[in-house]
């Protein structure tokens, strides 16, 4: 009887497995299980993992802090759209967000430093996309999240978007320098 | 119960309940009319995405993406599996089918949110993708349109349901359902809980877009949203193995190695698969790592484990099936001699290779919790899925058409020639595609942009060269297999409104097929073992099963290697 065919044995449930069925499945259940425990080990052993620190915020209030930080620590200004570069001291608190359609502000860090990088959006959901390094997570509005990142490689990161946005999506950028040292 | 209400197909002998024939027609042309739009689509988002080529404006990109994922990956495959319920229920149980009025009401909704959702997509103010992230809104009718489409699949779970109770009390068969009929009821459970968390969902978001809702937490709804997104898929898995198992049985007489090991294997994704939908949440704020572990690994992998076992047991039935009928020379002469050129065996068998190679490597690495954090939305993620769906749902869903056509339609396939060479053009094309894709994401390529060189933005970002190229071969990849597409709409269009009628076996369409009336499996001396090697009934899918599970550690690997690149993140 065929697979589109009731069993022909109605106790089908007592029908002896074979040997090549019992063999895979216990091969698989071992990856299985070992992929399970990849993802605690990590946790322990691991360098890269994301934080579950989060809180709930409004845009006003996350803007106000986000602000604050850039006033006090604004230390030039790029394109003609005049935007901050802010760069925080080692080991604070960071705060980034996402509005239709820009990163603000961008960021200046330390190299080999530990920060608080706080993210939420303004309005829509966006996707925090750190380039060429590649870490990307997702930033909705009403949610401050927390990570805390060493940036660990000197040079440029560009912030895109990879959550849909709306019709500007694809020209929001932002940018985070990284340094070597004090400069 | 009269007998007139019954057909006998007298070459395959099934039974067709003929309300329930009338409802499988219907179902499967608007399937195919959608799986065309969907397709038109799909071909412009590609040439979109192919850097050299950049199609569309913005704006028509963001709509044509919306109706290619809402139109794929709902409305084209839905339909086709209710015509697959039905099938499975009535037809394989030589039942009428329950209320086949009321299962026309279901048709009407789901007709009639398809034309609804499209309109409100057409219009323009409703390009929020598949998704439609809150608080991101869209036309009220974007999800007036998915919520009738779900009532009218809903009545069509219970339809399937009750014809089960029926065949049961009418004794229309003896023992227990056949096993493509168990997963095919194993779909229609996923199907249940899906349409539910959708109405969850959709409803409050649909009162929230007319204003009688305030506001709609965004995490809130990415949680629930994906007990319907996610799920939706894995009631696609569940029928796209039952059509592999059919396949295997309509094609080789194939019967399942052991019952009691498949109908576990789908009991499994009936317990586990769901708690896939966490896979989209891994990188969101404030879910914890122990509920992302748990859920994101199905709850210890054993919804993987199904498929892994799915994965052996369908090519090992065919193995031992081909190996009793003679083919026992070497380990792949089975394989050797497997008709490839009959469409419904070279498409079943692409898209079981590929689902699990492609897709399920794929969807296993990236939905481990951390590495998530290097593809999370990258065009990695559509890669993978389209592994899945296109290459498993939709291209089993195709061969299956070829077997439909003259047992359900009673009319030729037309153009055999195309339609030989159909699932090679698709499922290859498909792979390249979604391979490429895959690797553009590793890049760090978005999903769901428009312009990956930035040219309006005020500050400026360039990908490298290697990433550009990848996407230039994802667009030649997806132009091969869109013409794969195109060759099925053009076969099965042309066989179901201007076939010929079907007059014996030897008229089905193709020279080479048995397609229907598998020869009786004759089980040889010493038992299957004894035809096999090693005292494995299938020794060379068991080889092949350890390449599969080579190919997966490597990659799997690999893709640690990698995020213990990126920066330390606490």
């Amino acid at each position: 009887m065929s697979a589109i065919q009731p069993p022909a044995e109605t106790v089908w449930w007592k029908q002896p497995l074979d040997k090549v069925e019992g063999t895979w499945i216990a091969i698989a259940l071992v990856w299985s299980l070992f992929m399970f425990f990849m993802m605690p080990f990590w946790h322990v052993y691991g360098k890269q993992n994301l934080s579950s620190e989060a809180y709930k915020t409004t845009p006003q209030a996350y803007m106000a802090k986000t602000q604050a930080m850039v006033d006090q620590y604004t230390i030039r200004t790029e394109t003609d759209a005049k935007l901050p570069v802010v760069r925080p001291p080692p080991g604070s608190d960071v705060y980034l967000l996402g509005r239709l359609w820009q990163w603000w502000p961008l960021l200046e860090l330390e190299k080999g430093q530990t920060y608080r990088l706080h993210i939420s959006s303004m309005d829509w959901q966006h996707g925090f996309s750190l380039q060429p390094v590649n870490i990307n997570t997702q930033i909705l509005p009403g949610y401050e999240m927390v990570l805390t990142i060493t940036p660990d490689t000197d040079g440029e990161q560009t912030i895109i978007c990879n959550e849909f946005c709306g019709i500007g999506h694809h020209n929001m950028v932002g940018k985070i320098y990284v340094t070597e040292g004090e400069t | 119960m009269s007998n007139e209400l019954f057909r006998t197909c007298p070459e395959s002998g099934l039974q067709f309940h003929r309300p329930a024939e009338r409802l499988m027609k219907a179902h499967a042309v608007v399937a195919v009319v959608i799986l065309l739009l969907g397709g038109i689509a799909a071909l412009l988002v590609t040439l979109t995405r192919w850097p050299a080529v950049h199609l569309l404006p913005a704006d028509r990109f963001y709509q044509l993406l919306t109706s290619h994922g809402v139109n794929m990956l709902i409305f084209w495959i839905i339909s086709f599996e209710i015509a697959i319920l039905y099938f499975c229920s009535s037809t394989l149980l030589k039942c009428r089918l329950a209320t086949p009025k009321l299962a026309w009401v279901g048709f009407g909704l789901m007709l009639l949110g398809i034309i609804v959702n499209n309109l409100a997509v057409a219009n323009g103010d409703a390009s929020v993708m598949m998704t439609s992230y809150v608080p991101m809104p869209a036309n009220p009718n974007f999800y007036l349109g998915l919520i009738l489409f779900a009532v009218g699949a809903l009545i069509g779970c219970f339809i399937f349901l009750a014809t089960l109770v029926v065949a049961k009390d009418e004794k229309t068969y003896e023992g227990s359902i056949p096993l493509v009929t168990f997963g095919a009821l194993t779909a229609c459970i996923i199907a249940v809980f899906t349409i539910a968390s959708g109405a969850i969902v959709l409803v409050p978001t649909w009162l929230w877009s007319l204003g009688y809702i305030n506001n709609i937490d965004a995490a809130m709804y990415r949680i629930v949203w994906w007990a319907l997104g996610h799920s939706s898929q894995q009631i696609n898995v569940a029928a796209h193995v039952s059509v592999w198992y059919a396949i295997a049985a309509i094609v080789f007489g194939a019967r399942p190695l052991s019952e009691k090991v498949s109908r576990t294997a789908f009991f499994l994704y009936i317990a586990f698969l769901q708690l896939a939908s966490a896979h989209h949440l891994l990188v969101d704020p404030g879910l914890s790592a122990e509920w992302k572990i748990f859920n994101t690994s199905y709850a210890m992998y054993l919804a993987v484990l199904a498929s892994m076992v799915h994965g052996l047991t369908v090519p090992g039935s065919i193995e031992v099936a081909q190996r009793a009928k003679g083919y026992t020379k070497g380990l792949f002469q089975w394989l050797q001699k497997a008709p490839w050129s009959n469409p419904i065996f070279s498409g079943m068998f692409i898209s079981l290779v590929g689902f699990g190679f492609l897709g399920g490597i794929s969807g296993v690495v990236m939905g481990t919790e951390q590495i998530n954090i290097i593809i999370h939305n990258t065009i990695y993620v559509p890669g993978h899925f389209h592994a899945t769906v296109v290459i498993g749902t939709t291209l089993a869903f195709m061969s299956l058409t070829y077997f439909l056509i003259p047992t359900l339609f009673r009319k030729q396939v037309a153009f055999p020639g195309i339609a030989k060479l159909q699932p090679y053009f698709f499922g290859i094309g498909m792979s390249v595609f979604a391979l490429a894709m895959m690797g553009a994401g590793t890049l760090g390529v978005e999903r769901r942009h428009w312009d990956m060189a930035f040219t309006n933005s005020t500050l400026a970002f360039e990908y490298p060269a290697s990433a550009y190229t990848l996407m230039g071969i994802m667009g030649v990849a997806g132009v091969v297999a869109i013409l794969g597409g195109a060759m099925y709409i053009l076969v099965t269009v042309t066989s179901v409104f201007f076939g010929k009628p079907v007059g014996s076996e030897s008229s089905y369409g193709f020279t080479t097929a048995r397609v229907s009336r598998a020869d009786p499996l004759i089980v040889p001396e010493g038992g299957h073992a004894a035809a096999g090697k090693w005292g494995f009934a299938a020794p060379g899918t068991f080889l092949l099963a350890i390449f599969f599970l080579v190919t997966f550690i490597l990659y799997y690997a690999v893709n640690w290697k990698y995020l213990a690149s990126v920066w330390p993140l606490s």
